[in-house]
Formats: structure tokens, C-alpha cells, sequence
């Protein structure tokens, strides 16, 4: 039992979930796990929800005007997310700051921080000039009340706060922001996919990593990114619409007292239109990425350098299911057939979107597992075993719960956003 | 003003700036003593004297706090069988800590495979530990700078300042590193810095019986350690990454990885 204890104590970082076959070199274990696959699965979303909003607002694909407000609102969302599973993986989370504050400029990593920072001021501040308006309207009517309750003297507050000072709402001013905001969003893009390519960078310039090394590795992240950006802004699209259709149909919440709210029909063709015009791009963006994906691999079975035979036993061996049974037939290429098939409908775009995110996931996956899986020796593999019930803190971070708890968070974090800043804002001026 | 003239203007002032521009890159103190240190810190293993005792690894984890169960270690000894019908084996039980007991081969997951001394074409052990290289991955890829190279060739890892974010593990294509069981930051060989600064041997190489282990100053040309990696055949391990490591073999072959 003593002997139990210490040996737990002892436990090094990765032994958990770490089955070693053959010979492996004494300090090989999978170090990085799950929530370094949630890393660039979430940086993914938040790049490519940003990219659907710029479609509207930069090249101005007017029918995507609604979904694309809605992606907006869903990235800024995303966003603290992209930073969680990095913090819950590292060893001392409370030096996490360190990147920050003393950057190592020949990091891949270091970038991060300031990258980060960039892009989460762009959403931001793209969001205020979308909103500008409203906050003002809002705050004004609340400080317009006569008698105003706790829950409204606090509203009134945050929407002050808000305004930025910036009361002005005349014709011009609000013009000038679309004018602003048009900007912002063009700037975007560039960033939003440096954030997500140079998380492939990490990988991609590991040069003692068999697997990873290609230079390929950062378009292979951009596209896929967009591809599950897409996809997560159709399917959580749909499901905000279905939910009012219900609260609209029952008459609850804004369609208990405003005459004006969209009734069900009306929200039924809006739904319609968005969904056939995103799955385009979505379609698109899975031809670029797929493409690139089997490229890659084209290339290293027929170049067959000295990692080959290992690399050609994992891919084809011992991860044949998840490379290209989960990822390639259920992940890309039954979405794609469901999707091109004619007479596409909402409903089989909502069930091809999910297989996408699927899909995804497992590309993340099959990509930081299995880089991990075979040892440097060439001779020897590691299987990894997802710890499912946490017995400590590392396995629950690093396991399934942690997992979910940053799959769940943006989820959580929209409910709140949209109290504020909300994403089916009906507008008359077009911007 | 006539173009040839202009041109003559043009080439005068480029020539004019790159001037200075040039001197400042000449006299970079910093650079010039970096290149030309009076210590550079090598390692010497010779192959042929290894018997895969393990005193170097109990050594190692006795000088520097490594928890003897922990699966963990900054040195580590391979032992290589090769079949007379051409099939190879290799296992490290342990990192070798407790030497090579059982003549079976270690196969993980619990397994291990008898071989007949009969059937053995050769044998040999190899130890290994942090190569000190001279353009090491590890410290490049560190967001923090946590990890960094003295002036005197040893790579450390400052533990006050690593976040444990496991790219320089990642990056090492020597699987040095590992993540201290007990401190929780990356962990590898020092070259014990502790003893060497105080002109003391490294505690592998004070423990090895056979003097496989060595260790010298490669800048030093008298130096017996630079004698050997200037006049004999060495080899270094996975040179095809560019890192210049800087422990050589003696006796190295060409499926040690």
C-alpha cells in the first residue's frame, strides 16, 4: 500500500496515459494529450467563425448577413477558449504569464501571446462598431426609465460603460463606423488565419518529429480551421434558430410582449437561405483542405524517406480506423457526398456539419496523438489511452472532463455575451 | 544633374552607409569572446567499454534528485542484439538503472523475448544522455527562454522560470528531456554543472568502473578527451537533424539511433 502510494507520487507527467510497445527511448511518453488537440481544434473555430463574419462584411455576401453577425458575436466567444486548453495543459499554469513578459522570440510559441492579444482586440473592437448603436439606443432608453430596478440600474451601467463615451448615433457617425468596421474585418482575416497557421507552425517546425514536419502543416490548419469554423457556426446557427422557432411558437420570453419579433416562418427562410449559402463555402473550404491533406500523404509514400516505414505502419496499421475510417469516410468524405447530393436541405446540412466537426477533431487528433505514437528510435510505439475517470488533477485536466469543460465553455460564455451584445439584432440600415 | 553622375552619388552613399553598418557587426564583443571561449564542454562515450552495469544511471539519479521509481532519467543505458537469422532487439529496462539482470529482452506491456546465446550475432550496450548540442532545438523552441546554453557549451533549464509547456521535450530528437516528477518543469542532463564548475567530474563519469564516460574541453588541444575526438574515429547521434551535438562515440553503429 505504502509502496502504492509512492509509486503514484512518482508518477511522471504522461505515464497515465501512456502504453509503451517495443522500445521506446526511457523519457518518451505522449506529453502532449487531449488539450493539446482541443488547442488547435478551438483556435480553428475562432479562426474560421471569423472568417464566415468577414465574408458579409468585408466582401459583402449580403445573404449572409445574419449568420455572419451571429459568427461575430460566437468568435468573440471562442476566443478565451483558444487560450484554456494551453493553460490546463502546462505543468505551471501561473507562469503562463511568463510568455508575455519575457517572450523568446525563436519560440514559435511566443508569438502567441502578442498574436493573440492582436486579433482578440480586432474581434473586439469589430464588435463595439457593429454595436455601437445599440449600446447607445440601449443605455439611452434605460436612463430614460422613471424608476428603474436593481437588474436595470445595473444593465444601465455595463451599456454605459459599453458606449465608450461615444453617444454620437447621427447618420454620419454610425456610417463611419460601418466604414471602420469594414476595416477591422479586412484586417481581420490575415490575422485570424496567422493565429490559426502559425498554430501549425508549432507542429509543423518540430523537426524531430517525423509526422509533423512538413511545410504543409500551416495551410493544412488554415483550411481545416475555416472548415470547422464553418461548420460549428451553421450547426449552433441552426440550433439558436430551431430554439426560437420554439420560444416564437410558445410565445415566451421577447415573443410573449414585442409584436415586432420574427415570427415562425419568417425565421424558417431566414434559416434556409443562411444554411445553403455557408455550406457553399463550407464545401469549398473541405475541397482545399482535403486536397492539401491527401497531398501530404501522396508525398510521403511516395518520397518513402528513412521515417516512412514506421510512419507507414502507424498510418496504415495501427491508426488505419482513425486516420481513414474516422476521419477521411465519416469525417470528410460522407459529409461531402451528403452535402453535394442535389435537393440539399437544412436538415441534412445540420447532420453534415456535425460530421465535419467530427472530422476535424479527428485530423487534430490524428495529428498530436499520432505524432506521438511511434518512438524516436524508430523501433518501438506508444498508445495512448484517454484517462476517462480523473483519479487526480492531471487526469482530470487532461482527460476527457478537461476536455469537455473546454468544449462546453463557449457554449456557456455565448449565453452570457448575447445578454449584451446580441447576435439576432434586428437592423434597418445595411452596413 | 546627369544620370552618370547621379549613379556615382548613388554608389558613394551606399558604400558610405554600409560603412558603419559593417564596423557594427564587426565589433560585437559579445560575439567575438562567445566564439572563442577558453571552455567547451564535450562528452566522450566509448562503446566498447560499456558492459551495461548501470552505475552511471544510479549515479546520475543519486547526484541530482531524480526519484529512483520515477520512469524517468537524464542518462540512460540501450543494450543491442542482433540475431545470427538478422533480427535486432533493444530494450532499456528501467533506463538501465538497475543493470541489465535478466538476459531476456524487454518488449514492454509486460512482454519479454528469450533469445538463444546461441543464435546471438552481436551484442553491445550504448549509454546515452543529453548531447549539449552545439544549435540545440530545445532551447529555440522555449517561449520563455527558460532553457538556454552557458557560455561554456551546457544546456540547463532555469526551474524558476519554466512553464512546463513540453515544446522542448517535443523538440529534442534525442528524447532527453522529461518532465520532473517532483519539480514539474523540464528536466535533462547538466553535465552536472554543480561538480563541473567546482572542478569536479560529472557524477557518470565518476561512477562508470570501465571509463566508457568521459568528459573534456574540446577548446583545450591537450586536452586527452580532444585528442581522441581529433585523432580517432567518433561518431555523433542523429546528425541529420543540425544539431551538432557534442557527446561523440567511440565504436558507434549505424542502427543506434
Amino acid at each position: 500500500m505504502v509502496g502504492q502510494i509512492a509509486q503514484h507520487a512518482m508518477e511522471v507527467h504522461g505515464e497515465a496515459w501512456t502504453v509503451k510497445e517495443l522500445f521506446t527511448l526511457p523519457n518518451e511518453y505522449i506529453y502532449w494529450s487531449i488539450q493539446i488537440v482541443m488547442y488547435p481544434f478551438m483556435t480553428g473555430l475562432v479562426a474560421g467563425a471569423f472568417v464566415l463574419s468577414s465574408l458579409y462584411h468585408v466582401f459583402g455576401v449580403e445573404k449572409l448577413k445574419e449568420i455572419a453577425r451571429f459568427s461575430l458575436v460566437f468568435s468573440f466567444a471562442l476566443l478565451p477558449v483558444a487560450m484554456m486548453p494551453l493553460t490546463l495543459h502546462l505543468q505551471q499554469p501561473f507562469r503562463g504569464i511568463n510568455v508575455l513578459m519575457t517572450p523568446h522570440f525563436t519560440s514559435a510559441i511566443s508569438a502567441f501571446g502578442i498574436v493573440f492579444l492582436t486579433y482578440a482586440s480586432i474581434v473586439a473592437s469589430e464588435i463595439w462598431l457593429v454595436y455601437r448603436k445599440y449600446f447607445v439606443q440601449t443605455a439611452q432608453g434605460l436612463m430614460a426609465m422613471q424608476s428603474r430596478s436593481m437588474v436595470d440600474s445595473f444593465r444601465m451601467m455595463v451599456f454605459q460603460v459599453l458606449t465608450l463615451g461615444a453617444w454620437d448615433i447621427s447618420p454620419e457617425a454610425v456610417e463611419k463606423d460601418h466604414k471602420a468596421c469594414k476595416i477591422m474585418a479586412g484586417i481581420g482575416i490575415p490575422v485570424a488565419c496567422f493565429l490559426h497557421g502559425y498554430a501549425g507552425f508549432i507542429f509543423g517546425s518540430v523537426k524531430a518529429n517525423a509526422l509533423w514536419m512538413t511545410p504543409l502543416m500551416p495551410v493544412i490548419f488554415i483550411c481545416s480551421a475555416v472548415v470547422s469554423g464553418v461548420a460549428l457556426c451553421i450547426l449552433t446557427y441552426v440550433i439558436v434558430q430551431e430554439i426560437r422557432k420554439y420560444m416564437a411558437r410558445s410565445k415566451i420570453a421577447r415573443w410573449s410582449k414585442d409584436s415586432d419579433a420574427p415570427g415562425e416562418e419568417e425565421l424558417e427562410a431566414s434559416k434556409h437561405t443562411e444554411v445553403m449559402i455557408s455550406s457553399n463555402y463550407l464545401l469549398y473550404f473541405m475541397i482545399a483542405a482535403m486536397t492539401l491533406e491527401i497531398l501530404d500523404l501522396i508525398f510521403r509514400g511516395y518520397t518513402q524517406v528513412k521515417s516512412w516505414d514506421i510512419l507507414r505502419e502507424v498510418i496504415m496499421e495501427r491508426d488505419f480506423v482513425k486516420i481513414f475510417i474516422m476521419q477521411y469516410t465519416i469525417g470528410n468524405l460522407v459529409p461531402f457526398i451528403i452535402m453535394i447530393l442535389p435537393g440539399r436541405t437544412v436538415r441534412r446540412t445540420t447532420i453534415a456539419t456535425m460530421l465535419v466537426l467530427f472530422g476535424v477533431f479527428m485530423m487534430r487528433y490524428n495529428v498530436v496523438i499520432g505524432g506521438q505514437a511511434f518512438s524516436l528510435s524508430f523501433a518501438g510505439f506508444m498508445d495512448y489511452h484517454l484517462p476517462i475517470i480523473p483519479h487526480n488533477l492531471e487526469t482530470f485536466k487532461e482527460g476527457l472532463m478537461g476536455a469537455l469543460t473546454v468544449a462546453a465553455t463557449p457554449f456557456v460564455l455565448f449565453y452570457f455575451i448575447n445578454k449584451f451584445i446580441p447576435a439576432f439584432l434586428k437592423e434597418e440600415s445595411p452596413h | 544633374m546627369e544620370r552618370r553622375e547621379f549613379l556615382k552619388k548613388c554608389i558613394l552613399v551606399v558604400a558610405g552607409a554600409s560603412v558603419p553598418v559593417s564596423a557594427l557587426t564587426l565589433i560585437d564583443p559579445k560575439k567575438v569572446f562567445a566564439d572563442n571561449p577558453d571552455i567547451q564542454w564535450a562528452f566522450l562515450v566509448d562503446t566498447n567499454k560499456c558492459v551495461g552495469c548501470g552505475f552511471c544511471v544510479k549515479a546520475c539519479k543519486t547526484e541530482n534528485d531524480i526519484p529512483f521509481d520515477a520512469h524517468v532519467s537524464r542518462t540512460w543505458v540501450e543494450r543491442y542484439v542482433y540475431t545470427k537469422d538478422d533480427k535486432r532487439y533493444v530494450d532499456s529496462p528501467d533506463a538501465a538503472l538497475n543493470g541489465f539482470t535478466d538476459s531476456r529482452i524487454d518488449l514492454g506491456r509486460g512482454e519479454f523475448k528469450d533469445i538463444d546465446p546461441k543464435n546471438v550475432g552481436k551484442a553491445f550496450f550504448v549509454p546515452k544522455l543529453c548531447n549539449h548540442c552545439s544549435s540545440p532545438a530545445c532551447t529555440q523552441v522555449c517561449p520563455v527562454g527558460a532553457t538556454y546554453k552557458t557560455d561554456d557549451g551546457v544546456v540547463l533549464v532555469d526551474r524558476k522560470w519554466c512553464i512546463g509547456c513540453g515544446y522542448c521535450i517535443m523538440a529534442c530528437p534525442y528524447a532527453a528531456r522529461f518532465f520532473h516528477p517532483v519539480e514539474h518543469v523540464a528536466d535533462k542532463c547538466t553535465f552536472c554543472y554543480h561538480r563541473l564548475s567546482k572542478g569536479l567530474d560529472s557524477a557518470c563519469v565518476n561512477a562508470c568502473p570501465f571509463g566508457a564516460r568521459r568528459m573534456g574541453n574540446i577548446h583545450d588541444k591537450n586536452d586527452p578527451i580532444t585528442q581522441i575526438i581529433m585523432n580517432e574515429r567518433v561518431g555523433v547521434l542523429k546528425d541529420e537533424f543540425g544539431t551538432k551535438p557534442q557527446a561523440f562515440y567511440i565504436g558507434l553503429a549505424q542502427e543506434v539511433r
